[in-house]
């Protein structure tokens, strides 16, 4: 499994033709205590750079951007009844939703760790 | 992900307060506000809201423009553009009022104290240049308007804000909500006087502290060291007047709402309802008399997703409304917000729609505040 990074702070992990997004623990820090995260449903179709998921602090909503293009499995559930855990676990237990990619070409776009790393550290 | 972050602004020069550095070395994160660097938060947003309503926080708004208005006939000159009862306010008394453009509108809220010089104002950071060229504009010249660029202006507020202030500052528990003074502090022998009121923006019990930008932080620092005491951030002072109902100016009050309308009638005092004679008068009395045709109100808000402002307010297919602030209340656990609502819409328990991202949220009318406001009230049981 490959974990990839965006520049607007999303991550995804690819395992095959699948992967799991979620939002990195730089950006769960600059957004402060997450009250509210709204999912996608499964079979929603994404679009790279389009809106895919809702994430709010007690101060604002932010967009949560499809890294690739693809086609919903599920959204994470467990963040409607506990929306810290995007605090808690970003990276891990606070994944956003898994979608199933439809051109893997896309990856090559995106940073892995220790490109992210140094992006983050650039700002 | 992208943040659309409220607080920032598109000044021509960021500035520096006093206690900038103070701020950085507290670990806060600075954003810009009205024109400056401000800390958002220290420890976070959440954490510094409880803190603040059990305990006590210490609030930097130096922002916010400290003024002193001066020369014969100040209060009676003043009068010409707020609707409150000025010249009957009595030395080391305020009152909260409104800044009047000529049709009535808001052009800001502020604090009024009348002191032995003539009248101290504190009005919003955002508009203080604006409102200090109104005032100049409108008042006569025998009146000055002096700008104490070289004061800061803590806030400190909640339940223990009197014991940790007491012990840096004796005699300030003397005062009771919405009186001031002057108080010395620091060494008998080289004491330096603070202008300080009990009053503030949270609902809780407070003080807000004028003191000399260069002693700023010796003086943050040791209300720090009580034990009662963190530094709070302008996120979680957002949160705490939301909770507590009160109006943040430029958000829910602007020069398109007339008082009555801004459930602001209070400050109305009852020698102007009679006699009138300030901007707007004609408009806003008849407000009163009739009611205004919306008026801003409390919204409580059904499930967990934060409705803000923007968004529009239904009754079945008409909007009847708008959102002008919102966000998550974190002493009730649950969204909260604040909007206008048209007349036939805004009683208490109406039960209305929001619109988010293309959907339908339940929102209840709400009596406010949504918290009860604990001042320390002359005469009341404490």
């Amino acid at each position: 499994m490959t974990r990839y990074f965006t520049e607007d702070h999303e991550w995804i992990e690819v395992d095959g033709d699948s992967a799991t997004v979620g939002i990195t623990h730089y950006a769960q820090s600059q957004l402060g205590d997450i009250v509210f995260a709204e999912v996608p449903a499964a079979g929603a179709t994404l679009k790279k750079g389009g809106d895919a998921a809702v994430v709010e602090s007690v101060k604002a909503a932010s967009d949560v951007y499809a890294p690739v293009s693809g086609t919903v499995i599920e959204g994470n559930d467990a963040l409607e009844g506990d929306p810290a855990l995007v605090n808690s676990d970003p990276e891990g237990e606070g994944w956003f939703f898994k979608l199933t990619l439809s051109d893997s070409s896309e990856l090559d776009s995106l940073m892995n760790a220790a490109a992210y790393q140094a992006f983050v550290d650039g700002l | 992900m992208s943040e659309e972050d409220e607080f920032e602004l598109e000044p021509i020069e960021i500035l520096e307060l006093p206690l900038d550095a103070w701020h950085r070395d507290k670990g806060a994160r600075m954003v810009q506000f009205a024109g400056y660097h401000m800390p958002i938060q220290y420890e976070g947003i959440m954490a510094e809201h409880i803190w603040t309503r059990d305990n006590a926080g210490l609030f930097d708004v130096s922002h916010m423009g400290q003024l002193m208005l001066t020369g014969d006939g100040v209060a009676e000159a003043l009068e010409a553009m707020v609707p409150g009862d000025i010249s009957a306010l009595q030395e080391g008394k305020m009152r909260y009022s409104l800044l009047l453009a000529e049709d009535g509108g808001v052009l800001d809220d502020m604090m009024i104290t009348a002191v032995p010089m003539g009248l101290y104002v504190v009005v919003n950071g955002a508009v203080k240049w604006d409102d200090m060229s109104y005032l100049r504009e409108y008042l006569p010249d025998e009146i000055t308007i002096n700008h104490m660029e070289d004061r800061a202006l803590l806030a400190l507020q909640g339940p223990k804000a009197v014991h940790a202030l007491k012990r840096v500052v004796p005699g300030v528990d003397a005062l009771y909500f919405m009186e001031a003074g002057s108080f010395f502090w620091g060494p008998k022998t080289d004491p330096e006087p603070l202008w300080i009121s009990r009053s503030g923006y949270t609902g809780e019990d407070g003080f807000e502290i004028s003191v000399p930008a260069a002693h700023a932080q010796k003086l943050a620092d040791q209300l720090c060291a009580q034990p009662e005491v963190r530094p709070i951030g302008l996120g979680a002072r957002d949160s705490l007047r939301l909770e507590a109902g009160l109006p943040l100016y430029g958000h829910d009050m602007s020069p398109d709402v007339e008082p009555v309308e801004a459930n602001a009638a209070f400050a109305i005092s009852k020698r102007r309802r009679v006699e009138g004679g300030f901007a707007g008068a004609e408009r806003i009395l008849n407000a009163l008399a009739k009611g205004p045709a919306r008026k801003l109100v409390g919204l409580s808000v059904d499930g967990k997703m934060p409705v803000r402002e923007g968004a529009p307010i239904f009754a079945g297919e008409a909007q009847v409304g708008i959102i002008t602030s919102g966000g998550f209340a974190p002493s009730l656990g649950a969204p909260i917000a604040m909007g206008y609502v048209d007349s036939a819409h805004n009683a208490s328990g109406t039960a209305l729609e929001a619109e988010v991202r293309g959907k339908r949220v339940s929102v209840t009318v709400a009596n406010l505040p949504f918290i009860p406001h604990h001042y320390h009230r002359k005469g009341a049981n404490t």
